[in-house]
């Protein structure tokens, strides 16, 4: 059985030993308890001039990410929080997203940016963001949230070997979770698609990263209660191709969409136009509905906190709704 | 003087509009070079000032920010260059791309908006490639370019083939963070990357000391341990006596450089007039500057005849390239949709 963490451990092995492009820069690479148990033993492996820990720089460390990416390097820039990835929004967003439509010479910028949701553990409005939903705004980005330890390693592997600049977010509730992975297989990114890791009958769940897990939690125990219900795990969530989410859709013809950001302007939101506007009134027998953060920022308090994060069980009651 | 702070001793004449310059010195040149700067810097020239004419008639459309008065810094740089160094630059790098022997023909199509333009019409004047000449790109987010310079160095190092990056930028962007972030990434790294300031005194109508405590920026470069030069950026010997050592550092020990080029733009932040800018009014200074035209100064040195061969020749290049970019076809619509994401 191989961990989520173990799983992007494992990625990095496979690229830094198969693809000689390809180097890693962030901040924290050479005392990687930033990161979990993902990037352990790295910089002793494989040296500290290809694991390069950086001074803290966000927006300078990001944009050289796009400048070696440019000429010919395949970096995988880290940022432990997305919170700090804030910081260097202007590489991602206005350099290495758009540098293809602005040139138009074929050139994309090969760089991934990994960019950790790390959420939990009482530390507030500052370290607990899921920001994916605003990387998928943006055209010329490509932008992955795995669920699976098997998504966890492949994607990031894609992720790394596709010529477009990709946000990877990874999530640290995701970390433990474990599976039996098969020899690695190098993906074609842009071909991937939502995939359905439940089949169920009465409601479609549609989630991404950790929201997958809960998604998959709540299913089970709708199960208990005589519900039937699929989950639809989005997995590349800029761009969607939506096909499978509609049609199972509309064999169920109810939707719940579960994510981990806010509601306004937000995947769970896009989910739910993207299909609504795909079938007939008559072919939804319950109007379609999202489970999101409250509007508002992270607490830090444990019992505000324990309130804060949608749970499996807020999910099951979301199911209960929409079925009855 | 615009009004301003009062200006502090500074470490050169360079910035003084009153400031008796000297000549070019040319001795122990190579002819032929010396009439390449000069053949090229009536090229940028006479191009810019056909796109002057283009954005008041209306032909062009998209921002154009002209750096006519600035010829002498790219020029005098380029020729230490090969298309397997990585040259990045900002808003007004038209100079930039043609002084690399960018296609006159290209970039007029691109700021028409034509297929056949340098970046297929997509870019426009702010947006300019042209990798068979290593001019990897220009964007005008003030500063953004400066990171993607470094990064640019990072990978030169790591191939380690004597290659280096280029960064132009002007002095507004030394104000920018990330300028200061990637001055210290390059130093502690050790990147071959040479960053080119072209402090032309103003960012839009904002005149330096209005921004900064000193008119230097060369003490950004002290701060994070890298070398640096001060030029007069209207010598284009003096440019390029300057860039060769930071170069040829960066291509044998790998250290970045920092060579400040003090020059004058002629015309306002953006667009062809020069009396009206946002509120800028220095007629006086500008007078002044004119006097110091890098075009003239390098011309003294050469024989009449071949300065009026030279110009008649660009004029007429460059009035064959507009006349061919005109009528070039606009690109397909669907070319917007077809490269969101690389081929």
């Amino acid at each position: 059985m191989t961990t989520y963490a173990a799983a992007i451990l494992e990625a990095h092995t496979y690229l830094l030993d198969n693809h000689a492009d390809v180097f890693v820069i962030g901040q924290g690479l050479w005392s990687p308890w930033y990161v979990g148990a993902t990037m352990d033993g790295l910089d002793t492996k494989y040296g500290q001039d290809r694991i390069i820990d950086t001074p803290v720089s966000e927006q300078a460390t990001t944009g050289a990410a796009v400048g070696a990416a440019l000429m010919g390097g395949r970096p995988i820039v880290v940022h432990p929080r997305v919170d700090f990835a804030v910081l260097a929004m202007d590489q991602m967003v206005n350099q290495a997203a758009k540098w293809s439509g602005m040139f138009g010479d074929g050139h994309g910028v090969p760089a991934l940016f990994r960019t950790i949701i790390n959420r939990g553990g009482s530390q507030g409005a500052q370290h607990s963001q899921s920001l994916h939903s605003w990387f998928a705004h943006i055209p010329g980005l490509r932008v992955i949230m795995p669920a699976t330890a098997a998504d966890a390693r492949d994607l990031l592997i894609a992720g790394v070997l596709s010529n477009d600049p990709v946000v990877y977010l990874d999530d640290r509730w995701c970390y433990e979770a474990e599976e039996e992975l098969p020899p690695v297989t190098e993906l074609d990114l842009a071909s991937i698609k939502p995939a359905a890791l439940r089949d169920g009958e009465d409601i479609t769940i549609v989630a991404n990263g950790f929201s997958t897990q809960l998604a998959l939690q709540a299913a089970k125990l709708a199960d208990e209660e005589g519900i039937s219900a699929s989950v639809i795990d989005l997995r590349v969530i800029n761009p969607i191709d939506f096909t499978p989410v509609i049609d199972d859709v509309r064999r169920t013809g109810r939707l719940l969409a579960v994510d981990g950001g806010w509601a306004s302007c937000g995947m769970a939101g896009e989910v739910l136009a993207s299909v609504v506007e795909e079938l007939q009134p008559k072919e939804l027998m319950a109007s379609p509905t999202r489970r999101t953060l409250p509007f508002a920022s992270a607490p830090s308090g444990q019992s505000l906190e324990a309130d804060y994060y949608p749970s499996a069980e807020m999910v099951l009651s979301d199911i209960r709704r929409v079925v009855s | 003087m615009p009004e301003g702070r009062s200006l502090p001793l500074s470490n050169s004449d360079y910035f003084d509009p009153d400031w008796a310059f000297t000549d070019v010195d040319t001795t122990g040149l190579e002819s032929t070079l010396v009439r390449d700067w000069y053949e090229k810097m009536v090229i940028v020239r006479k191009t810019e000032q056909k796109i002057a004419a283009l954005v008041e008639t209306g032909e062009a459309i998209c921002p154009c920010h002209l750096a006519i008065g600035q010829e002498a810094v790219p020029v005098g740089l380029s020729h230490l260059l090969t298309p397997s160094d990585a040259v990045f630059g900002a808003h007004r790098s038209h100079a930039h791309f043609l002084a690399l022997g960018g296609s006159i023909h290209q970039l007029f199509a691109e700021i028409l908006g034509k297929s056949s333009g340098c970046s297929h019409g997509l870019g426009g004047s702010m947006h300019l490639t042209d990798r068979s000449i290593g001019f990897i790109g220009s964007v005008p987010i003030v500063g953004a370019t400066i990171p993607i310079a470094t990064g640019a160095g990072l990978q030169a190092k790591r191939e380690g083939k004597g290659n280096v990056a280029v960064s132009y930028f002007g002095d507004g962007a030394t104000e920018e963070g990330v300028f200061h972030e990637s001055l210290n990434l390059s130093s502690v790294h050790d990147l071959p990357v040479v960053y080119v300031c072209e402090n032309n005194l103003y960012s839009s109508h904002m005149y330096i000391t209005q921004r900064q405590p000193e008119l230097s920026t060369t003490r950004y470069a002290k701060a994070h341990g890298i070398d640096s030069a001060i030029v007069d950026g209207n010598d284009v010997a003096a440019v390029s006596k300057a860039a060769h050592e930071l170069i040829d550092q960066a291509r044998q020990t790998g250290r970045p450089g920092y060579l400040e080029a003090v020059t004058y733009r002629w015309l306002g932040h953006v667009g062809h007039r020069s009396d009206v800018d946002v509120g800028v009014k220095r007629t006086g200074d500008l007078e002044k500057w004119r006097k110091r035209d890098p075009i003239a100064r390098l011309a003294s040195t050469l024989e009449v005849s071949v300065t009026d061969e030279i110009n008649d020749s660009v004029a007429t290049a460059v009035d064959s390239a507009l006349d061919l970019a005109r009528l070039d076809p606009s690109p397909e619509g669907d070319l917007v949709q077809n490269t969101v994401y690389a081929r």
